[in-house]
């Protein structure tokens, strides 16, 4: 295999003061100082163990770069800065001891918006330990919004959140929102998009809400407490924000996803290009090679197994991916992507041409419009394919085995 | 033969037969304790489940009478459904008595009314039974007062009862000896047995239930089946207890089993007689007429590949279901598939059931049709039991559809709605009776095909749940019916072609086009939906295209899971049929049954 894949790590922090109300994640709310320092010192057990592993050469085979390091690093949560400033600079150096970073990687860092976690003293202290990039989820500029989304900030925190952030020396900074929430008109959201463009992030990501299982706006939604937003609305929430975000100079290079020429999220591209990622952290997700799995949720159980000094792997999750399944993988997470799937890297790394595998999908879609393939051999979702990708993604699944014989 | 018993339960489902049998089951013996399951008579899961008899069983019974005598008594169990009337109609002409079920807090409903004229045509005694009186809501004095002024049985003689708690069980034994006569039958005369019932066991063949009428039957002997013609050596006799027992003959006025390698349940259909080869009777018995398929649809496999799968699963069912029948057909919607015959909307919807659970095939099933006859201008006449292959309507001269005489027992609150109902459906209006103040008895002729269109959960509706039906064929009729053809993007799909009534056409057009919209999902193109007479179309709708599919965000952790997601979205394609670009799912061919 003449391919190498480029490697991130994601370190999952399951801590908030509350859950909010859209949110699936792995997550717990408002938890003792006490829980939150086990987890921790779990936390680092396991990135002992991963650094005992690779020492032994696990891994090893799934980095690309010199010494096999790593391009990014990524806390997210839940809340990193639940955490105080001692234990995310703790966790920083443990990582950085064990894991080799490339000169430029990528570090980022999830926080919430509010004064209470996000002090100046702490983002001069991050920044210092290396962490260039900032990712604030604002959410919506508009106080009766956040509230109704169960979020506990208000917009003035997020408008001084960034400019403390500014200030300690971060100039990569992102900005989650979330839009078509219940109630919610095409010129309230225009009005979220004007806020948050108007402290010129480096990086917006615009999500429409979802209402997800196990959810309480899922719950509310079909107690008929609370509505969705007609589909036509969001349709135009959504162009609206590609208009918008654009014409401020930030390129759209994803579905949801837009960015300064330069800064987009390394990390997020490690996935929607499907490289290697590996995760720690309860709950946390892994991809490497041709394997994939999950750690133990919730957090008691992941810390038993550290205690033991066991890989907290959850072994039901475990999966040997196919080649069948790496390839629509690869091509589902690809055509999120606005420059699409290259058709050369498909080739090095599977020995076949996606048209040899797809081309009749191909040429049908294109076809239709939904997809269109470039010059330089990609494919890559229209401005039409773009708000269909589910339905266009579906038509790439493939039968597993059916390739290999 | 003094000492012999042949009787069977009728009821209107849900008054309580199976529970009863097992109650004179247990009180006999017959099983013990251990081998006692809830309602042993319903041998198939599927009779369990939905608290219905579908398949005929026999049991024989031992008592010991108060007269200090010891009895035989021989159980045959009979379908309770509108569908299988044919078959209940062969286990009464194995009887001389029936146990006629009513339920205390109910009363007397459409299929008790049309089981008691039944079992009167064929002489049989009959014993009524009021069941469930242990329920607070129960009623014997206006059940036994219905008894009286809507079916003339002597009120004083009904047994009062609970299957469930067994009271009253003892009663309706001494009842059967002393009330039901004992056979009569000379047993010199030429072997005459009737079949009431038969079932394919896959290791002995055929097995024939039978009742000896005249005459007996040894093993060792030749019989000949006097409705095919054809001859067998008799291998095994057997009583029924109620797995077989073999014994060595059975004589006039017994019941038991009949095995002789008959291969193909065909060749012994249920009402034939069996005869001796040797020394055949005269005549048969009276009353044979193989069962005729009254209902047709079309089932495909929704994968072309399963066709083979399909049509082995078929011929299995078949094994066991002589009133099944099907053949081969191509639609151009949907391939390769089979025209199935039913005895009515039950037995589709039951071998539709099996089909799916028992043999796994994934089916599109289309609307159900009648057997349309048609006058052609060319003196021709056909049978079309597929409104795709209605001629062209300028070759017909004239149309028949089957008629039937419906039944419809309702509390009086509800008979202003029922006429609606019925009128709605083209009914003819025969007869308004008062059963009690409080119940009426309506009687409408109406098209088959109105039944056929959800009408039994229409009566229901706009009853609480409490009117009953029955109905029964009485001819075919000339009407005034058209063919409504639908057109998916442009393209006509025979599968979804309905006959209508002229007056209506329009009507069923727009409702059609209607529901097809509700449940064709949008897909990435736009579809036209449009209804046709001929080429003139009347009524147009559009399933719009899909806008947004897909604005979720996706990291690392989602990979696993939105895979899922599309996973199931394909699962759920795989449910639906690809015409041309669009993505049918099966409801939309049932669609025309759910119109208003």
């Amino acid at each position: 295999m003449g391919w190498q894949a480029e490697a991130g790590i994601y370190v999952h922090i399951p801590f908030c003061r509350r859950k909010c109300f859209y949110c699936d994640f792995p997550v717990l709310a408002a938890r003792r100082e006490a829980t939150v320092s086990r987890y921790v010192d779990a936390l680092i057990r396991e990135i002992e163990l991963w650094g005992e592993q690779m020492q032994a050469g696990w891994l090893a085979s799934g980095r690309s770069g010199e010494a096999g390091q790593f391009v990014s690093l990524y806390l997210g949560g839940g809340t990193p800065t639940y955490l105080n400033s001692s234990q995310l600079l703790r966790l920083l150096a443990v990582l950085r001891q064990h894991f080799p970073l490339t000169p430029d990687a990528e570090i980022t860092l999830e926080a919430n918006p509010d004064r209470e976690s996000l002090t100046e003293e702490k983002l001069a202290a991050l920044r210092a330990a290396g962490v260039n990039r900032l990712s604030l989820g604002a959410q919506v500029f508009d106080d009766g919004y956040l509230r109704a989304i169960g979020r506990d900030h208000n917009v003035r925190d997020i408008e001084s959140a960034f400019i403390l952030a500014r200030r300690a020396g971060f100039t990569n900074i992102n900005l989650d929102l979330i839009f078509a929430l219940p109630g919610q008109s095409i010129e309230e959201w225009q009005l979220t998009l004007e806020r948050a463009l108007a402290l010129q992030p480096e990086h917006l990501s615009c999500y429409s809400l979802i209402f997800e299982e196990g959810t309480l706006f899922e719950r509310w939604r079909a107690q008929g407490r609370v509505d969705p937003v007609p589909e036509e609305t969001e349709l135009k929430m959504y162009e609206l924000a590609c208009n918008l975000v654009s014409a401020a100079g930030l390129r759209q290079y994803e579905i949801s996803n837009f960015a300064r020429p330069g800064r987009e999220s390394r990390h997020n591209l490690l996935y929607w290009r499907y490289q290697n990622w590996l995760g720690l952290g309860a709950g946390a997700h892994s991809h490497w090679g041709d394997r994939r799995w999950a750690n133990l949720w919730p957090p008691g159980r992941y810390e038993d197994r550290l205690q033991e000094a066991i890989l907290p792997i959850d072994t039901g999750t475990e999966l040997s991916l196919s080649i069948e399944e790496m390839m629509e993988e690869m091509v589902i997470m690809g055509l999120r992507l606005i420059e699409g799937v290259s058709g050369q890297e498909f080739a090095r790394r599977f020995g076949r041409s996606l048209d040899e595998v797809y081309g009749d999908t191909i040429t049908r879609l294109v076809g239709a419009g939904f997809l269109a393939r470039t010059p330089e051999g990609r494919i890559r979702l229209t401005r039409r394919g773009l708000p269909v990708g589910n339905a266009i993604f579906a038509e790439f699944l493939l039968t597993p085995g059916s390739l290999t014989t | 033969m003094a000492e012999i018993r042949n009787f069977c339960i009728i009821a209107h489902v849900d008054h309580g037969k199976s529970t009863l049998a097992d109650r004179l089951i247990e009180h006999t013996r017959a099983l013990s304790a251990r081998k006692m399951t809830d309602q042993v008579l319903d041998q198939l899961d599927l009779e369990r489940e939905r608290g219905i008899t579908i398949k005929m069983q026999a049991i024989r019974l031992n008592y010991r009478a108060r007269d200090g005598k010891e009895y035989i008594l021989n159980l045959i169990d009979t379908p309770g459904h509108v569908d299988f009337s044919y078959e209940v109609s062969r286990s009464l002409a194995a009887c001389e008595g029936a146990l006629l079920v009513v339920d205390a807090t109910q009363g007397i409903e459409a299929q008790t009314l049309a089981n008691f004229y039944l079992a009167l045509e064929h002489g049989l005694e009959i014993i009524p039974v009021i069941n469930k009186i242990d329920l607070p809501s129960a009623d014997p004095d206006r059940v036994r007062r219905e008894l009286e002024e809507v079916l003339g049985l002597d009120g004083r003689g009904a047994i009062l009862a609970s299957a469930k708690t067994g009271a009253g069980t003892e009663e309706v034994l001494e009842a059967i000896v002393q009330r039901i006569p004992p056979p009569r039958g000379s047993v010199d005369a030429p072997l005459r047995a009737l079949i009431f019932d038969s079932h394919f066991d896959p290791y002995r063949g055929v097995v024939a239930y039978i009742r000896v009428v005249e005459g007996q039957v040894q093993v060792g002997d030749r019989v000949l089946l006097m409705g095919t013609g054809k001859e067998y050596e008799v291998t095994e006799l057997d009583v029924f207890r109620p797995q077989l027992e073999p014994v060595p003959r059975l004589q006039a006025g017994e019941v038991g089993s009949l095995i002789g390698q008959i291969k193909n349940l065909r060749d012994a259909r249920v009402g034939d007689t069996v005869t001796s080869a040797e020394n055949p009777a005269a005549q048969p018995l009276p009353g044979y007429e193989p069962a005729k398929p009254m209902v047709f649809c079309g089932l495909y496999p929704v994968e072309n590949e399963d066709y083979e799968g399909l049509r082995e699963a078929l011929e299995k069912l078949q094994l066991n279901d002589a009133a099944l029948v099907f053949e081969p057909e191509t639609s151009a919607a949907l391939g390769f598939g089979f025209r199935c015959g039913f005895l009515g909307l039950l037995h589709m919807e039951i071998i539709q059931e099996r089909l799916e659970r028992e043999y796994d095939q994934k089916l599109i099933a289309t609307a159900p049709s009648v057997v349309y006859r048609v006058h052609k201008t060319n003196g021709e006449v056909l049978e079309v039991d597929n409104p795709a292959k209605m001629p062209p309507a300028g070759e017909i001269e004239q149309i028949e559809e089957p008629y039937v005489r419906a039944t419809i027992i309702t509390p009086g609150d509800y008979v202003g709605p029922i006429m609606e109902l019925c009128q709605e459906r083209r009914g003819i209006y025969q007869s308004l009776e008062y059963l009690s103040p409080q119940r009426a008895m309506l009687t409408y002729e109406m098209p088959l095909s109105e039944i056929l269109l959800d009408f039994f959960d229409k009566l229901k509706s706009r009853s609480r749940g409490y009117a009953s039906l029955d109905y029964r064929y009485i001819g075919h009729r000339p009407s005034e019916l058209v063919k409504l053809d639908i057109l998916l993007n442009g393209k006509p799909v025979d599968a979804l072609s309905a006959i209508v009534h002229k007056d209506r056409a329009y009507l069923r057009g727009r409702q059609l086009v209607e529901k097809l919209k509700e449940v064709i999902p949008r897909q990435l193109f736009e579809v036209p939906i449009q209804a046709a007479i001929g080429s003139r179309v009347i009524a147009r709708e559009t399933v719009k295209a899909l806008r947004k599919d897909v604005l979720a965000k996706c990291y690392g952790g989602d990979v696993t899971r939105k895979k899922k997601l599309l996973e199931k979205q394909k699962e759920g394609k795989k449910r639906m049929k690809r015409l041309g670009t669009v993505e049918v799912p099966q409801e939309a061919f049932l669609a025309v049954l759910k119109v208003d």
